[in-house]
């Protein structure tokens, strides 16, 4: 929990020395309370304040990286319990098992199919992002040897290691030295030794539980061990668990500052109906998961997932926007009709619906008003006539189409005069005020 | 040192709307939690799930979900008996799209013999929805609430542009009324609010904030949907704590993922279970932030739907 600047104040030497650069030492923890300064910047400080301070000011839920390279996974940093408040930080990884009783030529192809998940949606780059391989063989030599394919063939993906064995768990980890793995597995039989393997070769470890108060307990044992990063498995498998668990944790790490959980989720998500698989998969994006197992990796799951994720952990605060350029629905030929809108997504995203819904193709130019809508945009002075000339004119559309016409819409029939002039030999069409009576305005054209 | 679970108390609740009549009726609505929290309060009632049919046949669904009804949808009599009596359907959700005057111009007549006829056929709970043709609803809405009197129907949508008329052809008949509005909390407070001043009563609405599909604004859908329950339960606002509505296959089966051509599109995958995974995803996610109802299309998507529902309540 963060400290106010009186608590703070409380731990500094009161001696009003300015070698902080502030006036007093009340106004530097006022500043610090407001992280507006450093704790380094007192010469003077005792050690147990700092450390009181430095696990003060620590994010509520720890961030954590796994993997390594640029495929590395960022995880937690979380701050609040709903999207409209703030934006999720770190969206939820997407994980696939592995077995260790498949073949090699299996691991090699789910390894594949990994690598090849990768897509490009709204301009992000978005893709599977980690593999479990999991230690169902009970066998040691087999989990190395399945461990041993992974690390030759998806070399660049972020691993997870699962088992509670901690021979098998040393000698899988092992391969992927320097990379970050999660070490998935540790429980209240184990925790000592997977502790330790997990600090030999610097892997994050995943603490197994069964049940919340195991859990809380579980990490603060591991911590004591000298394990700073980990991920939590609280035992929720069933949908009505995981939100349960999933939001308790959150709730805890962000409203009471209780650290014992303030990590990082993984919830386990198999099941062996694929599509509802990836409605779990959407239940862990909404509700606070950081690292999602499946046991399936269709392309059209991936696509519906990642656009779910993708959509949820977008910052409520900045307008969504889409690209500026001359769109084409349907397949427009030179005489279709040319609409101008701004690029607000929601804006871009109904408008090019209702086109659609038409049936008639059309051109739909899509101009850059900073992701505000039509009529803010207008107001902000970024919808203006001259402006929409120029875009226009720079978009290069004249030569595309047959009858210089733009129909414009009906919330800013004011600029259709202004933009005549400014746009000599076009036809400004004023076009209705609400994108749903598109429709009908085509069809009595 | 054992975990302190951090639970909430709520000072509001959810009005829990039943439609329908007899031993078919069907409830949503009556928690005093979040959604799906029964940890920490009551949650009375499951999502329901009512699958849409038309008063014409949906030849311009795409080929995935216009195919499952195929041998029935050409009569909504036939279509109505297939989604409950095969389909097992919980409710279903008229949707008299063929009255639009921009597609087959149907009259508040033709509506009123489909709905009827529908009614006479089966027993399950019916949502009855115009052509949200803001003009053309208020005839036709009025004309058939009072054709199906009595049925406790849900009749809508009510927009802030002719809820007059429907609220008080819905409020005369005795049915239930979804308010539309799009995608503000704010509006959709206000909607509530110039409704009930008619006299409508507050517990007898559900809220339409808006659709939005996945990948086409669904995040704005989420998070109002979130405030408003929030509004309901934290701060206990009478005119928030109406059931939310997600009328999901409507926004879902008219976009590019549902229906372009896995070999036009291979990264996308096959497009059956792409376009069926859009439904149910878009659904799951709504009824996450809050929708207690549920208009869906393809058979496949409301059932992998109600499982998670089982796994979830």
């Amino acid at each position: 929990m963060a400290l106010s600047g009186v608590e703070i104040f409380k731990l500094l030497p009161k001696t009003n020395c300015k070698k902080c650069g502030s006036p007093t030492c009340l106004a530097f923890a006022m500043k610090l309370a407001q992280r507006q300064a450093s704790i380094d910047a007192c010469p003077d400080v005792s050690e147990e304040a700092k450390k009181i301070l430095g696990e003060a000011s620590a994010p509520p839920i720890r961030p954590i990286t796994f993997g390594a390279g640029e495929k590395a996974v960022k995880m937690g940093e979380e701050t609040v319990l709903f999207r409209h408040d703030k934006k999720f930080v770190n969206p939820s990884a997407f994980a696939v098992e592995i077995k260790d009783t498949l073949s090699e030529d299996e691991i090699a192809k789910i390894c594949q199919q990994v690598i090849d998940s990768e897509i490009d949606r709204v301009g992000q780059k978005l893709r599977i992002d980690a593999i479990m391989l999991s230690n169902v063989s009970g066998d040691a030599g087999k989990l190395e040897a399945a461990a041993k394919v992974v690390a030759a063939k998806a070399a660049v993906v972020p691993v997870i290691i699962s088992t509670t064995n901690p021979q098998a768990a040393e000698a899988a980890v092992k391969l992927f030295a320097d990379k970050r793995p999660i070490l998935y597995g540790a429980n209240t039989s184990n925790a000592d030794a997977m502790a330790a393997i997990a600090k030999a070769h610097k892997a994050v470890l995943g603490v197994a539980a069964n049940g919340l108060d195991e859990l809380s307990g579980l990490t603060e044992k591991i911590k004591g061990l000298g394990v700073a990063d980990m991920v939590l498995d609280s035992g929720a498998r069933k949908a009505k668990e995981i939100i349960e668990h999933n939001t308790l944790i959150r709730r805890a790490a962000i409203k009471k500052g209780d650290k014992t959980v303030g990590y990082p989720v993984i919830n386990f998500m198999q099941r062996e109906d694929s599509l509802l698989e990836g409605l779990l998969a959407s239940v862990g994006v909404a509700k606070y998961a950081s690292i999602i197992v499946m046991s399936g990796i269709e392309k059209w799951k991936n696509l519906a997932l990642f656009t779910l994720r993708q959509n949820i952990y977008t910052d409520p605060q900045v307008p969504m926007q889409v690209e500026q350029k001359i769109y084409h629905i349907g397949e427009p030929k030179p005489e279709s009709p040319l609409f101008i809108t701004t690029n607000f997504s929601l804006t871009y995203f109904i408008v090019s619906g209702e086109i659609e819904n038409s049936k008639v193709a059309s051109r739909l130019a899509v101009m850059d008003c900073e992701g505000l809508s039509v009529l803010t945009a207008w107001a902000a002075g970024k919808f203006t006539a001259s402006k929409i000339a120029q875009f226009i004119q720079e978009s290069g559309v004249e030569k595309d189409v047959a009858n210089k016409e733009l129909i414009l819409p009906g919330y800013v029939a004011i600029l259709s005069g202004a933009l005549e002039e400014k746009l000599p030999g076009w036809k400004i069409t004023v076009g209705p005020r609400e994108a749903n009576t598109i429709p009908a305005f085509l069809k009595t054209r | 040192m054992a975990f302190t679970a951090p639970k909430e108390t709520y000072s509001g609740k959810v009005y829990p709307v039943t439609i329908g009549t007899g031993d078919k009726a069907v409830t949503c609505g009556g928690e005093n939690v979040l959604p799906f929290h029964s940890f920490e309060g009551i949650t009375p009632s499951r999502p329901v799930i009512a699958i849409e049919i038309q008063d014409v046949p949906p030849a311009d669904w795409p080929d995935t979900v216009r195919k499952p009804y195929d041998a029935v949808s050409g009569d909504p009599v036939s279509w109505a008996k297939f989604c409950q009596d095969e389909l097992k359907a919980k409710a279903l959700a008229l949707r008299l799209v063929g009255t639009h005057p921009d597609r087959e111009n149907r009259s508040p007549a033709d509506a009123v013999k489909t709905v009827k006829d529908v009614l006479a056929a089966v027993q399950v709970p019916l949502i009855i929805l115009g052509s949200n043709h803001a003009e053309k609803d208020t005839s036709v809405l009025v004309a058939v609430a009072e054709a199906a009197k009595d049925k406790n129907c849900i009749i809508g949508k009510a927009q802030e542009a002719n809820y007059k008329t429907i609220a008080a052809a819905s409020m005369a008949n005795n049915h239930k009324l979804i308010a539309m509005s799009e995608l503000d909390i704010n509006l959709s407070k206000q909607l509530n609010i110039l409704i009930t001043q008619m006299g409508f009563d507050k517990e007898k609405i559900i809220t339409d904030p808006m659709c939005s599909a996945l990948g086409y604004g669904i995040e704005y859908t989420y998070s109002v949907m979130e405030r408003i329950r929030l509004a309901a339960l934290t701060q206990n606002d009478v005119t928030m704590q109406q059931p939310l509505l997600g009328d999901v296959g409507m926004y879902v089966w008219k976009i590019k993922e549902a229906s372009a051509p896995e070999a036009d599109l291979p990264q996308w995958g096959a497009l059956e279970e792409r376009g069926i995974a859009w439904e149910a995803e878009t659904a799951a996610a709504l009824m996450i932030a809050g929708a207690g109802l549920l208009i869906m299309r393809h058979p496949r998507a409301i059932k992998e739907v109600e499982n998670l529902i089982d796994e979830l309540v």
